[in-house]
């Protein structure tokens, strides 16, 4: 109980600094609505639906990046990681606590992106949104994670990309196939397979990224 | 409390610190002096646990959650007000009787009326005082300060004196300054880096 609760007090603490701060949140909503609409005019008008899709989960992928970029920004800028990882608690709470606070920036864009998508390019189905939910926990646990190492090093803005798009590989795989293949389910175990195993290491691994 | 031997630190090539032993005793008092650069603040973070060391022997007989770490940063969020961040602390540190013990060291430290203004808010010398209450918070058993009186006025500096004054008896204390003659007759062990 006490992890939850210290795991509740870390999500709320991001939450508050981005209800104050209003660096991430926003600039998520104008990028994914943006290139949304920059796609819509890209697409020619008698494009198939694979395709839309295609771009759609390129603009979710990328939103994300975004807000991964920016989730360690005030531990990093105000050196505030050495008091977190000082204090008591498991150092995993602070992984698990910050991958929830992504997880509610990246449901607040896709609440965006959804009916944008609808309105733009195609219907948005049940496999879609359960193929994004599935998406949202494998990039909240690994990019998370990652944005961990990346905060610790010097080319930060270069380093995230770069470890986080090969591992979101898998994720896009199941993202598209659950989106737009008459075997969805298939790709929805997939994701949660995926989800599983990561937020397993990234939950167990956290400690050694924090830590000198 | 704290065992060192042989004590080697190196990030990279670079070798910051090198050949430091030391025994600190339950209620001992450690005061690291030395130049800019000779690894003050590098052994100050290996003894609190935020780093380890390269080479040698490092023995600290005190769970995390009982260090009390000031270091060049306050480790507080700017966006949040000073009594947010202690009470986040205080809940992460499970503090017991949060609310009174915030209370007490925000008067204590002249932050009172300013608990509802954002850290970011606060000139230098309020933020040292808040950190000095972060450090503080969970009446650690060892506390490791890396140039304490740093930014603090006349007012803040004899706070802090009196702090340490009445914490001397029941915590071990590691502190880095460049301005020994302050804290000189609290220490029973002198290490002089560099």
């Amino acid at each position: 109980m006490t992890y939850l609760a210290d795991v509740g007090t870390l999500a709320r603490k991001d939450l508050l600094l981005e209800l104050r701060a209003r660096d991430t949140l926003p600039a998520m909503l104008l990028f994914v609505l943006s290139t949304l609409v920059v796609f819509h005019f890209v697409l020619p008008g008698d494009s198939s639906k694979l395709a839309a899709t295609g771009l759609l989960w390129v603009a979710l992928l990328f939103t994300a990046l975004l807000g991964l970029s920016r989730s360690f920004a005030a531990e990093r800028e105000q050196g505030v990681i050495d008091g977190l990882v000082l204090a008591p608690s498991d150092r995993s709470a602070i992984w698990l606590g910050k991958a929830l606070s992504i997880l509610v920036f990246l449901g607040l864009a896709e609440l965006l992106a959804l009916p944008a998508f609808a309105l733009f390019f195609a219907d948005v189905d049940g496999s879609l949104v359960a193929g994004v939910a599935l998406a949202d926990l494998g990039i909240a646990a690994v990019g998370t994670l990652l944005a961990a190492v990346a905060a610790a090093g010097r080319a930060r803005e270069l380093l995230l990309p770069l470890l986080f798009l090969p591992l979101a590989i898998p994720i896009v795989i199941g993202g598209v196939g659950a989106s737009v293949s008459a075997h969805s389910a298939r790709f929805l175990g997939f994701l949660a397979v995926y989800d599983a195993i990561f937020a397993l290491v990234c939950w167990a691994s956290f400690e050694y990224v924090v830590t000198e | 409390m704290i065992h060192a031997h042989g004590l080697e630190k190196r990030y990279g090539g670079k070798r910051v610190l090198r050949g430091v032993s030391f025994d600190l005793g339950p209620a001992g008092f450690l005061l690291v002096t030395g130049p800019n650069g000779s690894g003050k603040t590098t052994l100050l973070r290996l003894c609190a646990g935020l780093a380890a060391p390269t080479a040698g022997q490092l023995d600290v007989e005190v769970p995390r959650g009982r260090i009390g770490f000031l270091g060049h940063e306050p480790l507080v969020y700017r966006e949040l007000t000073a009594l947010e961040n202690l009470e986040l602390y205080g809940r992460l540190y499970r503090v017991p009787e949060r609310r009174e013990r915030i209370g007490m060291l925000l008067e204590r430290f002249g932050l009172w009326d300013a608990r509802h203004d954002r850290a970011g808010s606060y000139s230098r010398g309020m933020m040292q005082r808040l950190a000095l209450c972060r450090a503080l918070l969970h009446e650690p058993d060892l506390l490791v300060l890396d140039e304490p009186y740093s930014g603090l006025d006349g007012q803040g500096a004899a706070l802090l004196d009196r702090e340490l004054d009445e914490r001397r008896a029941q915590a071990a204390f590691v502190v880095a300054t460049h301005e020994p003659e302050q804290i000189e007759r609290l220490a029973s062990l002198r290490l002089a880096l560099g």
